[in-house]
């Protein structure tokens, strides 16, 4: 029977340390079935968030031999074998126990993010779309709220400007309601200002690990930040709509 | 089984420059793509101040295209006065400065690629390692992002603008270089030279900004004849887009070969093979 070494990150807020476990591995696992293992066999206070264990939930971000990734979608074939595998959790958010972070700060900047304000119904009381004007969007809703993007983005990471950049997540969620066709709210002062559009580099390292393949840099941030500059950085469509005035369109 | 190892830092995350528990070979992106830039971006600007050899008749090397002004004597192989828009370089050009034509179109080239979106990520990663590589740590400097001094780089629409301008004048060149001496015909620099002309192309349609200005400001796509028309350009150039990377290097390494082949042409050590 092949075994395969891990090598775990233990402890808390206070202090902790990397523990190596062997454990029995079988054709198909992946590195949450090993933590599994781990705890059933070796240390059943291990704390490990997880749920769908099918890449759809978002519970089970961790950090892989140094890379955000989803625990439940790396297969423990994709590493030489011999290899041991390093597992952190992630580095952005504040430690809870073992590979388990508070990740509550996500969810107080989607608080911040003004909803959906749409246009008036038709006269028949209906909100009509068209597909083309929605297929843009719904890239941006297959997001699973891993916060693997959030982890990796080294203005959170590295230089820990949480009160100042809302981070790659919430950009796109910015976007998503932004190139609305309903929505009419004006978000476009406070991506600038409050959400921080500017603090992004485009290093595009959210996109490297997004599971669900979105092209958050390219469709998400990239175009809002063209917003931005079409609303303060561009002269000459400053002039434009001061002539021809402007609306959301 | 378990064996422990030696305390860590909260969550095992060491700090410090290019800290990291990644066990692939995250260097190496960086580290080609910084010898890639300083050899492209080197040779360039090199030959930028050189001035010379640029002119292999019907072909004009990048470099040099489209010329302002020319130098009319002391640089062998200069485009010819006839070729340049202003005639020869002015008597009150300073003797310390070539008189090189990549000073004036060509530069827009440059402003251009400093601000591209897709440049921006490689320079920032390998020259300012901020950060080197995903999930390593980025040099320990004060981060301000693209706030203060980096502000400018929301001009990307402006120099989008030059590029598009020297785009038609490449294109132009590319096909003036099927006629020499009035003489229609076809030669291995015109080949390059379209070639040229087609990569730069590839690379300008699949800019964020352009992507941006031609249609994706817009909300509403099926509103009206305009914004469907809109919606169809918006969706080739998403094309270009998604392959901007690729385009961004096979142009900037083609600019580099045309003008390396004008060049040689020109100064005699190759022969153009060609139907005049």
């Amino acid at each position: 029977m092949a075994t395969r070494t891990f090598r775990v990150w233990r402890g808390d807020k206070d202090g902790g340390k990397f523990v190596e476990y062997t454990v029995e591995t079988q054709p198909g696992m992946v590195v949450l079935d090993g933590i599994h293992r781990i705890q059933a066999e070796h240390a059943g206070d291990l704390a490990v968030r997880w749920n769908c264990k099918a890449g759809k939930c978002g519970s089970c971000s961790m950090e892989i031999n140094g890379k955000p990734r989803l625990s439940c979608m790396t297969r423990l074939n994709t590493f030489e074998p011999g290899e041991t595998i390093t597992v952190q959790p992630l580095k952005t958010f504040p430690l809870i126990k073992d590979l388990v972070t508070d990740v509550s700060w996500n969810y107080e900047q989607n608080k911040r993010i003004p909803p959906l304000k749409p246009r008036p119904r038709e006269a028949d009381g209906n909100h009509r779309m068209m597909q083309e004007d929605v297929d843009r969007v719904q890239e941006f809703r297959k997001c699973i709220e891993c916060f693997l993007c959030q982890d990796v983005c080294h203005v959170l990471r590295d230089h820990g400007k949480h009160d100042q950049f809302v981070g790659p997540r919430f950009m796109i969620r910015l976007a998503q309601l932004e190139m609305h066709p309903l929505d009419t709210e004006d978000r476009i002062p406070k991506i600038r200002k409050e959400f921080g559009s500017g603090w992004c580099n485009i290093t595009r390292c959210c996109t490297e690990v997004c599971p669900e393949h979105i092209g958050i840099t390219d469709n998400g941030i990239i175009p809002i930040k063209e917003r931005v500059v079409d609303r303060y950085y561009d002269p000459i469509a400053w002039f434009f709509k001061k002539v021809f005035g402007g609306s959301k369109t | 089984m378990t064996s422990t190892s030696s305390a860590a830092s909260i969550g095992g995350h060491e700090r410090g420059f290019a800290a990291t528990h990644r066990s692939d070979k995250w260097w190496v992106g960086p580290v080609l793509t910084a010898a890639g830039l300083t050899l492209f971006f080197g040779y360039l600007t090199v030959r930028a101040f050189q001035g010379t050899w640029l002119w292999a008749n019907p072909y004009v090397s990048p470099t040099g295209a489209p010329p302002l002004f020319t130098p009319t004597s002391g640089y062998a192989g200069a485009i010819p006065v006839s070729h340049a828009w202003l005639g020869a370089f002015p008597s009150w050009w300073p003797k310390f400065i070539p008189q090189s034509p990549a000073f004036f179109f060509p530069g827009l080239a440059i402003a251009f690629r400093f601000t591209c979106y897709y440049y921006r990520k490689a320079y920032y990663r390998a020259f300012a390692a901020s950060p080197p590589a995903c999930a390593v740590a980025g040099a320990p400097l004060k981060y301000r992002g693209e706030t203060a001094l980096l502000l400018f780089q929301n001009l990307h629409r402006y120099a989008l603008y030059g590029a598009l301008f020297l785009l038609v004048c490449l294109w132009y060149e590319a096909f003036a270089a099927f006629f020499k001496n009035g003489k229609f015909g076809i030669g291995v620099g015109t080949l390059v030279m379209v070639m040229n002309a087609t990569l730069l192309s590839g690379y300008t349609f699949g800019c964020h900004s352009w992507r941006h200005l031609i249609g994706g400001k817009l909300n509403c796509f099926s509103c009206d004849g305009a914004s469907k028309f809109r919606l169809t350009i918006w969706k080739k150039s998403t094309w270009y887009n998604q392959r901007h990377m690729l385009f961004a290097w096979l142009s900037l390494f083609w600019v580099a070969f045309t003008d390396f082949y004008v060049m040689m042409v020109s100064r005699g050590v190759i022969t153009d093979l060609n139907t005049w």
